[in-house]
């Protein structure tokens, strides 16, 4: 049996940071976009936890995933009015669709 | 009784008035009835008079009382203080500024009655009040000056108090115009004062004279000083030249050419030379005599012919206003506060019955439409005939005692320096005096109605406007002032109540029988005489005034009577067709009806002349000034076309140039900016990455 370490976890989180990124360049629907970047919170926070874990940091890393979580949750109400409000006005969520300003 | 409770209750004459005016004027347009809280507020400043006057003359009869307070300095040495100086003078003349004030008051209540501006009216008088109270009060001529002028502005206000009337506008800008001319002078006599002492106090000033420092150290600087002084009083008190703007301003309403245009604000100009009458020299009085003569005589003759009822009221007021001056020239000084005090009264109630005849005739100011009114305003014709007996100096009245004085003592000053004309000039002025007073009386009160249907309409005033009349004739009986009905020399105003002339200039500069005797005197009369700051005539001038006391006071009588008797033939008997003498000497009889043209001659020469003046520069301006203000205008032009075109090419190239730079770069750049979100995110991601290698 491995032992499960600090590396295994940090491993998980830079492959879910990864996948995150490329969600977000890839992805046309910003629904997608955004499910990227709830990734790569998560893979952050997936950090945090480890170096609390195996470092000698006490408990604020905890603390720190902790405000990651809410700040996700803000995030996501506030991105999803966003992704609404552009919905109403070009009746679309395709983000190659959205530049108007550019000119 | 002490001295403070005495400044208190002046402090509160002073201010009352003023509160009245504030408020009378801010709540006159919401609250009907706020003119009563202005009368409720002179009735209260009237008895605080009295009880000041009482209290003075019974406890302080001898004293001085002056209270200052600093007001602001500008340097160690140069401290200007606001301050109050009462002596019996001033709170006399405070209380007759207060009596005649609350009686006009209380005349306007049924006098203006119905006037859309009631209120403001009122709130008016207030104003008057505060300041003339000023103007009595102060200790110093610069707060004397700034009173000064705030009387002229409640004159200028109430002249012109119904100034849709034209003619009423325009007396009110003459009255203010003209005298402005005199203030110019007090005010360049103030300068030189300060200049010189430092102060304006009257008794520093009068001090540092005793002192012997003068204005630049001479003596005929003194006298200039003093009459540059007596300017201001040429104004305010309708002086000749100055006089004209008192008829006209017979424009505003009746009761306030009594209280303002014949009592008290034309008194400030005598009351003025009172209070400077310390350092006037020889030459200065006799300038202030002869000016007091010619403004005695000239309108005399003016009043002889004059139809309004109030214009001849007009005249004869600047004509008594003379004889006070010319008193203070020859040295009467206590016979002119004297007059001063009498006119006020018996000149008011004067007025105060013309307004009562106008109000009766419903506005009618003509002598010629009247007549007859004797049996339909009974009161007002027994207070009018008693004033007109006061004023032309028959015994028993207010008005022999003082005029019978200032004759003497102009009588006497011709016998001390050979100047007769004042005595003569004075006992003529009398004479056309009687006559024109009594021509006026014959006229309006005798005689048939001329307009019958005015006259049937006439009734008499009621209570508010009768009762002043009624105060102010009794005040023209002898009994208030002294015992003996034929001199006022024991009486208790002339003795007691009225201090001596307290005399500072040089000895040298004085009049031969002014000059104090003090150094001559035992040491102890000297203490004496300057403990009271005091400095008694000669003995000469009591033993002149003495020997003229009976020649005069004859004469006077005898010159009185004849005008009165002249009246009658003229007018009550009709002994002398009046119409046809007045052909016989039709050029003398016009020239006083148009009132020896001084109008026309000021419109000619200086209303002209400063129209022609100011056309020469308006010429100059619309020539010399505007053709170079149009030169530089047009060398400007020139020069702003080529900087301009500098402008245009080189720092106009310039900034182009830069934008055009900016605009190229811009240019390559806005490629980048393709507006998807993720091409950004990308470029981001990789400039990290380069980031992370380089570093």
């Amino acid at each position: 049996m491995i032992e499960v370490g600090l590396n295994h976890f940090l491993v998980v989180s830079t492959l879910l940071f990864a996948m995150g990124i490329y969600a977000i360049v890839t992805r046309k629907n910003a629904i997608m976009v955004l499910m990227g970047v709830e990734l790569i919170l998560n893979s952050a926070n997936i950090n945090f936890i480890a170096f609390t874990r195996f470092g000698n940091f006490g408990l604020q890393g905890h603390l720190i995933a902790l405000f990651v979580i809410v700040l996700a949750a803000a995030e996501a109400a506030i991105a999803l009015a966003i992704v609404l409000n552009i919905y109403k006005t070009l009746s679309t969520v395709n983000i190659d669709e959205v530049d108007s300003l550019k000119d | 009784m002490t001295e403070n409770s005495i400044i208190n209750i002046s402090l509160a004459i002073l201010f009352l008035p003023l509160l009245g005016f504030v408020v009378t004027l801010l709540l006159g347009k919401k609250v009907k009835s706020i003119y009563l809280f202005e009368v409720f507020l002179i009735t209260v400043v009237l008895i605080a008079s009295i009880f000041l006057a009482f209290s003075k003359l019974s406890y302080f009869i001898d004293d001085k009382i002056v209270s200052e307070l600093e007001w602001f300095r500008l340097s160690d040495t140069l401290v200007i203080n606001l301050g109050f100086l009462l002596d019996n003078i001033t709170v006399l003349m405070l209380f007759v500024v207060s009596l005649i004030s609350a009686l006009v008051h209380y005349f306007s209540i049924a006098y203006m009655k119905g006037d859309e501006r009631y209120n403001r009216y009122f709130a008016y008088l207030g104003i008057f009040t505060f300041s003339m109270n000023g103007i009595v009060l102060t200790n110093n001529i610069l707060m004397m000056y700034i009173f000064w002028e705030l009387v002229g502005l409640s004159s200028y206000l109430l002249i012109g108090f119904w100034f849709e009337k034209k003619s009423a506008s325009d007396a009110g800008k003459k009255a203010f115009i003209v005298n402005r001319v005199g203030d110019l002078g007090m005010f360049a006599g103030i300068l030189i004062l300060f200049l010189t002492y430092n102060t304006f106090s009257f008794d520093t000033i009068f001090q540092s004279i005793g002192a012997g420092k003068l204005p630049f150290n001479s003596d005929f600087w003194l006298s200039v000083t003093g009459i540059l002084l007596f300017m201001g009083a040429i104004g305010k008190s309708a002086q000749f030249p100055l006089h004209v703007w008192l008829p006209d301003a017979m424009e505003g309403p009746t009761p306030v050419s009594a209280l303002i245009h014949a009592a008290t604000m034309v008194a400030a100009g005598v009351y003025l030379t009172i209070r400077i009458f310390g350092l006037l020299t020889a030459d200065a009085m006799m300038f202030i005599a002869v000016i007091g003569m010619l403004s005695a005589f000239i309108p005399a003759t003016i009043a002889l012919t004059q139809n309004d009822i109030k214009k001849v009221l007009a005249y004869s007021t600047v004509s008594q206003l003379g004889y006070m001056i010319m008193a203070l020239g020859v040295g009467a000084y206590k016979f002119a506060f004297f007059h001063l005090v009498t006119h006020a009264f018996f000149k008011a109630c004067l007025f105060l019955g013309s307004g009562s005849v106008i109000h009766a005739m419903h506005h009618e100011q003509d002598i010629r439409n009247m007549g007859g009114l004797r049996k339909k305003l009974p009161l007002t014709y027994a207070t009018f005939l008693i004033s007109s007996l006061a004023i032309s100096g028959i015994p028993l009245t207010s008005g022999f005692l003082s005029k019978d004085g200032i004759l003497a003592s102009a009588f006497a000053f011709g016998s001390l320096t050979g100047y007769w004309i004042f005595a003569v000039v004075g006992f003529l002025v009398a004479l056309m005096t009687a006559f024109y007073m009594f021509r006026l009386i014959i006229i309006t009160f005798h005689g048939e109605p001329k307009d019958h249907h005015k006259f049937e309409h006439a009734h008499e005033s009621p209570f508010v406007m009768a009762m002043p009349l009624a105060v102010l004739a009794t005040l023209s009986i002898f009994i208030f002032y002294t015992p003996n009905p034929f001199s006022a020399d024991q009486g208790w105003f002339f003795n007691k109540w009225i201090n001596s002339a307290e005399l500072h200039a040089p000895n040298s500069t004085r009049f031969d029988f002014m000059q104090s005797e003090v150094l001559s005197e035992t040491e102890h009369a000297a203490e004496q005489n300057s403990l009271h700051g005091e400095i008694t005539y000669s003995g000469k001038y009591t033993e002149a005034m003495h020997s003229a006391h009976y020649p005069a006071m004859f004469l006077s009588l005898l010159v009185a009577l004849a005008g009165i008797l002249i009246a009658f033939v003229f007018y009550q008997w009709k002994k002398v067709d009046v119409d046809k003498l007045a052909n016989s000497i039709k050029p003398l009889y016009n020239f006083s009806l148009n009132k020896w043209y001084f109008d026309e001659f000021y419109q000619k020469t200086f209303v002209a002349g400063l129209l022609g003046l100011s056309k020469i520069i308006a010429w100059f301006d619309a020539k010399v000034v505007d053709g170079i203000v149009n030169g530089s205008a047009e060398v400007t032009r020139r020069l702003a076309f080529f900087t301009g075109g500098f402008d245009r090419i080189v720092v106009d190239g310039l900034v182009n140039l830069m934008a055009y730079i900016s605009g190229f770069i811009g240019l390559i750049f806005r490629r980048v900016q393709t507006g998807k979100v993720q091409t950004y995110l990308v470029l981001v991601i990789f400039s990290i990455i380069i980031l992370l290698f380089l570093f």
